[in-house]
C-alpha cells in the first residue's frame, strides 16, 4: 500500500538557534524507518517522469522500490550505476527544479523526497559496508583529467570503469573542487566527500594533488608523457568583483576567499589550525545565489551579530535554492532585497566601516527574462558593516586556457566544446563542467564528465582502429 | 611529501632549504614562487624560488622566520619532509633585452632578487646590485650576489657593514653620477619598493617590483592577493608577482598586508608557548 501522505516524511534537523553557532550538518538524515516510509510514497509510475528531470538519469523508481523493501545495499548499487557521488548529490542537488519537479506526487502535495532517499542509501552504504575493490582490467591506455571537482571525478571514474589508466591532476592539496573549498561543512561534511572520493579511488583512479596544470605541465607535455586524451574540468574559480570604490579595503572578501579560508583551511578552528579569517560584528554579503547563502550562514556561525544579504532584485528572482533561503532565514540572516551597493566606506587606516547602497525597483525584463533592476534616484543610504563579502559569481579559471594557444574560448572565458561530445578545438582534449558553462551545478558538471568519458572512449577506440588499419 | 635535502643557516633569522620537488624544478623560472604547507593544520605560505637544479630535481627556498609557519619550517632538518609544495606559480620575470640593470634587494628581498640578478647576468646584461640590511649580522648572499654583479654595493642602517644608510641613497648617488640603467628591479619591504619607485619615476627608468600580498591558493581563485595596478585590480599570484613599480598602489598594499596582524601574533605566541612547554617538560 503506498503512503498517501501529501507531505514528505520529515527529516530531523538541528535547531536553528543551536546550529547557527556550529559547523555540524544542518539536516540529520533519515533513519531506516523514515526512509522506508518515504519510499512508500512513490507510486512507481510506468512513465517514470522523474528520471527525465535527473541529468544523469538515475533509475529513480527502481532504487526507491528497493528502499521500500529494505534492500538498501541493492538500492545503493543501482544508484551508483548512474551516479558516482550519490551522498553528495542527495544533499546539494537543486531537486526542486530537477527530478522532484517532474514527480507526479508534486501535482498534489509534495514530491517524493528523491534527494533525501538518495542521500539515505549512500549514507547507509558508507556507514555499513566497506567499499569494494572494483578495479577493472587495465587496457594500458593513459588518460589525464585536470581538476578534481565533480566533473573531473566523474569523468575519471567512468573511464576507470572502462579500463583506462586515469590520472587526475589537482591544483589544491586535496581533491574535490568546490565540494571541498566552497560548499560549507554544515551542508556537506568534508569527511563524507572524502569517503565518496575513496570509493572512486578503488576503481583505480590515481589523484595527484599540488599539480597546477598550465604551470607545472602544459597540455602538450601531458601528451608527450604518454597520455592519449585529456579532460579539462577546472571549474569556474575566478571571483568577480563589483568594481565599486572601496573594494580593496581590509574586511572585503570575495566569497571564494572567505569560504576557502573556512572550509579548506578550517579557519573556524583557528588557532588550532593556522589560517585565520576575520568576521566582524556586522557583515554584508552581496549577491543572491547559493554562494551568498553559504557565506552568510558561515559568517553567522563564526559569531557575527547581524548578517545581511544585499541583493539587487527581489526575492522571486533570487537564484539560490529555496531550501537554503529558508534555512538562512531560520538562522537569523537578514535579507535586504532591491538594494545595490555603490561604495564601500573605510576608516582612516583602511578598514571597512560601512557600505553605501541605493534602493532599486524592477523595470522591464532583460535578456535573462528576469525584470531588470533600476536604481531609485536619491535613495542612497548607508548600512553599518565592518565586513563585506562579494558573492556575485565566478568566471572560468583561466590558468589552462591562457597557457594553451590552440584551445578556443568564448567571451566569458568558457572553453568552447561540441555540445554532444564535449570535444574542444584541440584534438584529444575534452572539457566539461563549470569550465565550459560558467558557474552551474554539481550534477550538471557530473553529467558533462560522464558524457565526455563516453566520447573519450569512442575517440580512443577509433584512433586505435585507424592506426591498426595503417599497419 | 617533499623532502628537505639541504639546510643552511644564512643569518640568525634566515634559512635556506633545498627541497626535492622534481616537477617544480623542471619548469621553474626566475620570478616564480611556490606555496608550501607543513602539515594538515598548516597555512599555505608562498616563497620565491631562489634557485633550482633541474638535474637533481630540487628547488631552493630562502626564508625569513617571521611568524609561526616560517618558524616551524626553520625548525625542520635535512631528511624531514613537508606535506605540500606546489609550483611553479606566477609569471616568470621578463628579463630579455636589457643592457644595464640595477638590482636592489632590501633585507630578505635580496634572496628574491638574486635569481633575477643571476638571469640578467646570464643574458649578458651589466648588473649593478645594491643590497641593504639593518646590520652586519643580517647580511645574506653577499658572495652569490657578487658573482652575478658587475658592481655590488652593500648598505646597513647602522653602518656596521658597507655603507651606512638606505639602498635608495646609493641608487640616487649612482644616478646623479650619471649612471644609466634601462631597468631597475626593486625587491624588499613595501616601503622600500615604494621609495625606489618614487625615485626612479623622477629619472624615468622602468622599474619592476615584486609584490608579496597575503595569498591562499596562488591560482587566481580567491582574489585575496589583489593589488591595484594602474587603477585596476590585479591578482599578484597569476598576473604577478612582478609589476611596474610606477603603477602600483603601495599605500593600499601596505594596509592590506597588516590585515591579520593580531591573529598572526596570536598564532606565533601560542606556538612559542607550546615549544617552551615542551622544553620545560
Ligand atoms: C559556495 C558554493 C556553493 C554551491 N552550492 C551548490 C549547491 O548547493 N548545489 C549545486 O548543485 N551546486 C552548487 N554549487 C556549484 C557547484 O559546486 C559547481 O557547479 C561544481 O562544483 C562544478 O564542478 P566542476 O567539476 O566543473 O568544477 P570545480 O568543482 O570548480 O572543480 C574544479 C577543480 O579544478 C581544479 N583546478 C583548477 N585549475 C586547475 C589547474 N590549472 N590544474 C589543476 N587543477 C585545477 C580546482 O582546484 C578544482 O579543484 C556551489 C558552488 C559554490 C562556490
Ligand atoms: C609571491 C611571494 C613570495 C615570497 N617570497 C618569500 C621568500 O622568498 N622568502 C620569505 O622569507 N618570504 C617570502 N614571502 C613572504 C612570506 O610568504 C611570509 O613571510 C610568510 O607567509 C609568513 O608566514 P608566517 O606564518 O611565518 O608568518 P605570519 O605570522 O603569518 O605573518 C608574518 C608576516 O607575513 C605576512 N604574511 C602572512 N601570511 C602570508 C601569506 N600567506 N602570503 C604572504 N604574506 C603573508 C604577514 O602580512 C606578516 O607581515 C613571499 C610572499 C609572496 C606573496
Ligand atoms: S542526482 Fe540529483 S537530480 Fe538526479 S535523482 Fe539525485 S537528486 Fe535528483
Ligand atoms: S514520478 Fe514520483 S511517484 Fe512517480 S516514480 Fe518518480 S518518484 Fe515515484
Ligand atoms: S592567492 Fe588567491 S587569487 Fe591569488
Amino acid at each position: 500500500m503506498p503512503n498517501m501522505s501529501l507531505n514528505k516524511t520529515k527529516m530531523p534537523e538541528q535547531d536553528p538557534n543551536v546550529r547557527n553557532r556550529n559547523f555540524f550538518e544542518v539536516a540529520l538524515g533519515y533513519t531506516e524507518e523514515m526512509a522506508i516510509e518515504e519510499a512508500k510514497r512513490c507510486l512507481q509510475c510506468k512513465t517514470k517522469p522523474c528520471i527525465e528531470g535527473c541529468p544523469v538519469n538515475i533509475n529513480i523508481p527502481g532504487f526507491i522500490k528497493l528502499v521500500a523493501e529494505g534492500r538498501f545495499e541493492e538500492a545503493y548499487d543501482l544508484v551508483r550505476e548512474s551516479n558516482a557521488l550519490p551522498a553528495i548529490c542527495g544533499r546539494v542537488c537543486p531537486q526542486e527544479t530537477q527530478c522532484e519537479m517532474f514527480c507526479v506526487r508534486a501535482k498534489k502535495g509534495e514530491a517524493v523526497g528523491i534527494g533525501r532517499l538518495e542521500r539515505f542509501v549512500a549514507d547507509w552504504y558508507l556507514a555499513n559496508r566497506k567499499p569494494k575493490d572494483e578495479k577493472a582490467e587495465s587496457n594500458g591506455i593513459k588518460v589525464a583529467v585536470i581538476g578534481s571537482g565533480p566533473a573531473g571525478l566523474t569523468c575519471a571514474g567512468e573511464l576507470a570503469k572502462m579500463g583506462y589508466d586515469v590520472t587526475v591532476f589537482e591544483a589544491f592539496h586535496v581533491p574535490g573542487g568546490v565540494l571541498m573549498y566552497g560548499i560549507p561543512e554544515f551542508r556537506l561534511p568534508k569527511a563524507l566527500v572524502q569517503k565518496e572520493i575513496d570509493v572512486l579511488k578503488r576503481l583505480g583512479v590515481e589523484i595527484k594533488t599540488n599539480m597546477v596544470i598550465g604551470k607545472v605541465l602544459s597540455l602538450d607535455e601531458l601528451f608527450e608523457e604518454g597520455f592519449e586524451a585529456i579532460f579539462i574540468g577546472t571549474g569556474a574559480g575566478l571571483p568577480n568583483f563589483l568594481g565599486i570604490p572601496g573594494e580593496n579595503l581590509n574586511g572585503v572578501y570575495s566569497a571564494n576567499e572567505f569560504l576557502t579560508r573556512i572550509n579548506l583551511m578550517k579557519a573556524y578552528r583557528f588557532p588550532e589550525c593556522d589560517t585565520p579569517v576575520k568576521v566582524g560584528k556586522n557583515v554584508a554579503v552581496v549577491g543572491g545565489g547559493n554562494v551568498a547563502m553559504d557565506a552568510a550562514r558561515s559568517a553567522k556561525r563564526l559569531g557575527a551579530e547581524n548578517v545581511y544579504i544585499v541583493y539587487r532584485r527581489s526575492e522571486a528572482e533570487m537564484p539560490a535554492r529555496v531550501e537554503e533561503v529558508h534555512h538562512a532565514r531560520e538562522e537569523g540572516i537578514i535579507f535586504r532585497f532591491l538594494t545595490n551597493p555603490v561604495r564601500i566606506i573605510g576608516t582612516e587606516d583602511g578598514w571597512v566601516k560601512g557600505m553605501e547602497c541605493i534602493e532599486m525597483e524592477l523595470g522591464e525584463p532583460d535578456s535573462s527574462g528576469r525584470r531588470r533592476p533600476v536604481p531609485k534616484e536619491g535613495s542612497n543610504f548607508i548600512i553599518d558593516v565592518d565586513t563585506v563579502i562579494v558573492a556575485i559569481g565566478q568566471s572560468p579559471n583561466p590558468l589552462v586556457t591562457s597557457t594553451t594557444r590552440d584551445l578556443e574560448t568564448n567571451r566569458w572565458g568558457g572553453i568552447v566544446v561540441d555540445e554532444k561530445t564535449g570535444a574542444t578545438s584541440k584534438p584529444g582534449v575534452f572539457a566539461g563542467g563549470d569550465a565550459v558553462t560558467g558557474a552551474a551545478t554539481v550534477i550538471l558538471a557530473m553529467g558533462a564528465g560522464k558524457k565526455a568519458a563516453k566520447s573519450i572512449d569512442r575517440y580512443l577506440k577509433s584512433k586505435r582502429e585507424q592506426s591498426q588499419e595503417q599497419k | 611529501m617533499f623532502k628537505i635535502v639541504r639546510k643552511e643557516v644564512l643569518n640568525p633569522s634566515v634559512k635556506l632549504m633545498e627541497i626535492e620537488a622534481p616537477y617544480v624544478a623542471r619548469k621553474a623560472q626566475p620570478g616564480q614562487f611556490i606555496i608550501f604547507r607543513i602539515n594538515e593544520e598548516g597555512e599555505r605560505v608562498p616563497l620565491t624560488i631562489a634557485d633550482y637544479d633541474r638535474d637533481r630535481g630540487t628547488v631552493t627556498i630562502i626564508f625569513q622566520e617571521v611568524g609561526k609557519t616560517t618558524k616551524m619550517l626553520g625548525s625542520l632538518n635535512e631528511g624531514d619532509e613537508i606535506l605540500d609544495f606546489v609550483g611553479p606559480l606566477g609569471v616568470p620575470s621578463h628579463l630579455e633585452g636589457y643592457r644595464k640593470a640595477a638590482v636592489i634587494g632590501g633585507g630578505l628581498g635580496t634572496a628574491i632578487a638574486y635569481p633575477q640578478a643571476k638571469k640578467l647576468h646570464e643574458l649578458g646584461a651589466e648588473v649593478d646590485s645594491i643590497i641593504g640590511f639593518r646590520n652586519r649580522e643580517l647580511v645574506i648572499l653577499e658572495k652569490e650576489m657578487k658573482a652575478v654583479s658587475d658592481n655590488l654595493y652593500i648598505t646597513t642602517d647602522d653602518g656596521s657593514y658597507g655603507q651606512k644608510g638606505f639602498v635608495t641613497e646609493v641608487l640616487k648617488d649612482l644616478l646623479d653620477q650619471g649612471k644609466q640603467y634601462d631597468l631597475v628591479i626593486a625587491i624588499g619591504p613595501l616601503v622600500m619598493m615604494k621609495a625606489v619607485s618614487e625615485l626612479t619615476k623622477k629619472y624615468g627608468i622602468k622599474t619592476i617590483v615584486s609584490m608579496n600580498p597575503i595569498m591562499i591558493d596562488g591560482t587566481g581563485m580567491c582574489g585575496g592577493c589583489r593589488v591595484t595596478v594602474d587603477g585596476k585590480i590585479r591578482f599578484a599570484c597569476v598576473d604577478g608577482p612582478d609589476f611596474d613599480g610606477h603603477l602600483v598602489d603601495f599605500d593600499e598594499a601596505i594596509r592590506r598586508q597588516s590585515m591579520y596582524r593580531k591573529e598572526e601574533r596570536q598564532a606565533l605566541e601560542e606556538y612559542e608557548c607550546r615549544l617552551r612547554g615542551v622544553q620545560n617538560a
